[in-house]
């Protein structure tokens, strides 16, 4: 979709009624369509073309782009210099913020940082122990909890202090994401943990990896029952696997994935592992596409975003939508302003 | 203990009742504890409630206690200090993340606040960010002035 005020990259967009960020994320899914988000490989180096030629190859396929913030508790560039380096040319950056690594002092000057840089959204996470990463002899902060980050986000935003109580000038313009895992134990409780996530202030939830279709319907089922539905957007998270014996690593290895044996199975039965794990997970995209309250997919293709584009583009969840990418727009107004 | 702490939330019901009688001797005590002093009193008690919630809880002594509201599970055990339910990390048998022998702190949580009378909604209350400075100090101590003074 085309905003007619669409501005010059890396500048905000005009705030619509009733929208609490000047970011494109926000409005599309406002809009009601279908959106699709991505995450970025944040590298191990100091070279900011690593971070562009790893957001190209999403272009035109995704809304937003998270940016991870030492995910797996391993050491990579910064989240939120990565989300300042993309909203330098435009990009729409979703900036996740682990409290594992920083205390809440940290945290809300990021905040305020990531906001005057141009970041629209932020996901608030809890983060992986250190014991997953490669620096597992680090201090675990855990100052806050992902809830309590989002209020703290919250509370920066809408009632403009921080937590001390002292005034800030300018509230960050953010729109406030949340992860949710209906697939990890104990399952009956992930709605309400839903529930309470966004009474502490989420807008919208990216889930973990979903393998499991049925398992994902009853967890909206009980979102539903829950009254929640109109009140956050969820976006269902997705990946291809690669092989039989990477799924089975990733099941035991990655802390909260959960792949059904069957899975597996029709990987290892198949002649072209990778040709099936990109089928397996366009289905899965076409399947959660029809669920009352999904409103979008977060696909995560770690050491694979190549195969982003031929997912979004053969499951067809964008209906012939161009998502806005640097260079999609050639003859937009370069003198045009922000308002 | 782990074997201990793994009985108080078999018997949320009952330790949950027994506290909320102490609590109101606590309230009770108030105009003593003041005159004698809190911080007289502070070492001491803290070293008693240390004693004893370390025993049946494996208590932390994070100095603002939830217990009530987490079916008598500590939530400081919890490796990541989640004070708001469980993480995405909970492995399939139900273990830690961190610490694949546990059982994950939450299960016990939801588990002992379903024995407690309005446990359920107690666990769904939303907790604010932990206050670090009171590390070390008496829950009991700071219920019975907060309480004294009208706070809920």
């Amino acid at each position: 979709m085309r905003f007619e005020d669409e501005p010059v990259p890396g500048y905000p967009l005009p705030i619509l009624p009733g929208h609490t960020s000047p970011g494109r994320f926000e409005r599309v899914l406002r809009a009601g369509q279908f959106a699709v988000t991505s995450e970025l490989a944040p590298p191990d180096s100091a070279d900011p073309e690593d971070v562009y030629r790893r957001a190209r190859v999403f272009d035109g396929y995704v809304d937003a782009i998270n940016a991870t913030d030492g995910s797996g508790a391993n050491c990579h560039m910064s989240s939120l210099a990565v989300c300042a380096l993309l909203t330098r040319v435009g990009y729409a950056p979703i900036m996740q913020i682990s409290c594992r690594d920083k205390n809440r002092i940290a945290i809300q000057g990021d905040i305020l940082g990531g906001a005057a840089m141009g970041v629209s959204n932020l996901l608030c996470l809890t983060g992986d122990g250190v014991q997953a990463g490669d620096h597992p002899q680090a201090t675990p902060v855990f100052d806050l909890d992902s809830m309590s980050l989002l209020e703290t986000a919250r509370t920066l935003r809408d009632e403009h202090h921080f937590l001390s109580g002292r005034k800030i000038s300018f509230a960050p313009r953010v729109l406030l994401g949340a992860a949710e895992n209906p697939f990890a134990r104990p399952v009956e409780w992930r709605a309400t943990r839903l529930a309470k996530k966004v009474a502490a202030g989420a807008q919208f939830i990216q889930t973990q990896y979903c393998y499991d279709v049925p398992l994902l319907k009853s967890f909206m089922e009980q979102v539903e029952g829950l009254g929640l539905l109109d009140k956050v957007f969820i976006l269902v998270g997705v990946g291809p696997l690669r092989t039989a014996k990477a799924a089975e690593w990733i099941r035991t290895h990655v802390p909260g994935v959960h792949i059904p044996d069957a899975v597996i199975e029709r990987l290892r039965g198949a002649k072209d592992q990778p040709l099936e794990g990109r089928k397996q997970c366009i289905e899965v995209v076409q399947e959660i596409r029809t669920l009352k309250g999904v409103h979008g997919v977060h696909l995560m293709a770690y050491r694979q975003e190549e195969t982003v584009a031929e997912i979004i583009d053969r499951s067809g969840v964008l209906a012939g939508r161009v998502p806005w990418h640097p260079g999609r727009d050639p003859q937009s107004n370069p003198n045009r302003m922000a308002s | 203990m782990y074997a201990v702490r793994q009985w108080s939330v078999r018997h949320a019901r009952g330790l949950n009742a027994f506290y909320r009688a102490f609590e109101s001797v606590l309230v009770a005590l108030h105009p003593l504890f003041r005159a004698v002093g809190y911080e007289r009193l502070e070492r001491p008690v803290a070293a008693v409630e240390r004693g004893v919630k370390g025993l049946l809880f494996d208590c932390r002594m994070c100095g603002q206690c939830i217990l009530s509201s987490t079916g008598m599970a500590c939530p400081m055990n919890c490796p990541k200090n989640l004070r708001n339910g469980p993480c995405g990390g909970v492995r399939a048998d139900g273990n830690c993340e961190v610490i694949p022998d546990m059982k994950c702190v939450w299960r016990e949580a939801v588990a002992g606040s379903a024995r407690i009378e309005g446990g359920s909604d107690a666990i769904r209350q939303v907790q604010v960010a932990v206050d670090r400075r009171l590390q070390g100090r008496s829950s009991w101590l700071r219920v019975a002035r907060e309480r004294a003074a009208g706070k809920p």
